[in-house]
């Protein structure tokens, strides 16, 4: 499936993160996967969120200056961090537990694709393409109350991410709650996906021409 | 009197044989045993399964061990890092052995042999190729993989503190697979950052009881560098 012929002005990847972080309540303890859902940290504001890394920290705070550096604190992405004053520090198995039983209240994570069904593909997309990896995303997939996917509606080639069923090797089952792409957020519900907001000037029709699966009306 | 330390890297390795099932602490290089990986170079020792979480990834003596061969399987959830084709490469040309593991299953089946549990169930998995053949089972509506306790002959292990009954804490970052490792290996050998007297660190401090440690070296080596 291709993208239309009528050209939407779509949301930057620093827009989107800022639309998903407008609806992270405060106190809520939060995972950013690596890439773009890093980016949501720079728009909670004053609300006070407690960010999770999975090498086990809680309470993550801003990339540090420079000269300011300290070695010994590293996220999952292998970037030096700080931490917030209240922040905490703790073993893998803490660190993964505390996600795998159900305390993590939000995952925001990237996606190749997600099914109607919350179905989630993210960590491979199959051909063997860099050799395989997986990190914590099927344990975050699986074990955070909320899973929200960040990614734009499309791949470069212009075929839909929200599709009827993963093609790509699933990630985790039934998980994804919500999807912010580059036009559109969309709630994934029992009876499918519904449209919940659009970018500026963004049709509903609009949205469901870019959605190879059905899209529903609030 | 008990006294875990020993003189150096070399005696800390003794009868580390080729074959060994070696874990590994660290989180990428925060919190691994450098010296004590070097030495495990040095020393030759071939056949190596490597479980750690970034087994592969070119940190360190990584690289030497893989370049040489002496890895023959790593157990990991992410065996590659940004700088770094040398995993890849071996994997693609059927050189070297890979189980994939989630990286809170991995936590777990080393956090469960050290507690003495064979296996669990759990949810993450579960549906995905990564749980393909194994046992499935439905518990409280949601689909469920059995994965086993995951053991080692012989844990490498980084800490920030130690004393001669092997007690160890940990800096910041530098604690993620090191305290549950301690436990699950039939050999643990511990490079720690600063010797400390008994009772330095208070009861509280404690992050690992030395119960579970059998080896401490004293390498002042320094910050770790990404």
């Amino acid at each position: 499936m291709s993208e239309p012929a009528t050209k939407l002005k779509t949301l930057t990847r620093e827009q989107m993160a800022a639309r998903l972080a407008a609806d992270i309540p405060e106190g809520w303890y939060v995972n950013l996967g690596i890439g773009a859902p890093t980016l949501v940290a720079n728009y909670v504001a004053d609300r006070e969120v407690v960010f999770h890394s999975e090498n086990g920290l809680l309470g993550v705070g801003p990339k540090p200056e420079d000269e300011n550096v300290e070695p010994w604190l590293i996220n999952a992405g292998k970037q030096y961090i700080t931490m917030m004053a209240g922040g905490s520090t703790f073993d893998s198995a803490d660190s993964f537990g505390l996600i795998r039983g159900g305390h993590l209240d939000l995952a925001v994570l990237g996606g190749y694709e997600v099914a109607e069904n919350g179905d989630l593909a993210n960590w491979s997309t199959g051909a063997n393409d860099a050799g395989p990896a997986v990190g914590g995303a099927m344990d975050l997939g699986a074990g955070a109350k909320q899973v929200w996917v960040l990614m734009d509606h499309t791949t470069k080639t212009g075929d839909s991410k929200l599709v009827t069923k993963c093609s790509y090797p699933l990630t985790a089952l039934g998980s994804v709650t919500r999807i912010y792409t580059n036009i559109a957020v969309i709630d994934v519900t029992p009876n499918g996906f519904v449209l919940r907001d659009t970018a500026p000037g963004v049709t509903f029709e609009d949205v469901q021409a870019r959605t190879s699966a059905v899209l529903h009306r609030a | 009197m008990i006294d875990k330390f020993v003189p150096d890297v070399e005696a800390a390795l003794e009868n580390v044989h080729d074959g060994v099932t070696i874990m590994l602490g660290g989180f990428g290089s925060v919190g691994l045993p450098n010296q004590l990986l070097d030495g495990l170079a040095a020393k030759g020792v071939r056949g190596i399964t490597l479980i750690a979480n970034n087994a592969g990834a070119a940190f360190g003596s990584m690289v030497t061990l893989l370049e040489t061969g002496a890895v023959e399987k790593v157990v990991c959830s992410y065996p590659r890092n940004a700088q770094s084709t040398l995993f890849v490469d071996l994997y693609r040309d059927g050189k070297i052995g890979l189980e994939l593991v989630p990286q809170g299953t991995l936590a777990e089946r080393i956090r469960a042999a050290s507690a003495g549990i064979p296996a669990f169930f759990t949810p993450t998995a579960a549906g995905t190729q990564l749980g393909a053949g194994k046992e499935q089972r439905e518990i409280n509506g949601r689909l469920c993989v059995l994965e086993q306790a995951l053991h080692a002959d012989v844990a490498l292990l980084e800490a920030w503190q130690a004393d001669r009954w092997g007690n160890l804490s940990y800096k910041l970052a530098g604690r993620n697979f090191n305290p549950i490792m301690a436990g699950a290996a039939k050999l643990t050998i511990v490079q720690t950052q600063h010797k400390v007297e008994l009772g330095e660190m208070s009861p509280d401090e404690v992050m690992t009881p030395g119960i579970y440690v059998n080896r401490v070296v004293h390498i002042p080596y320094g910050d770790p560098v990404l």
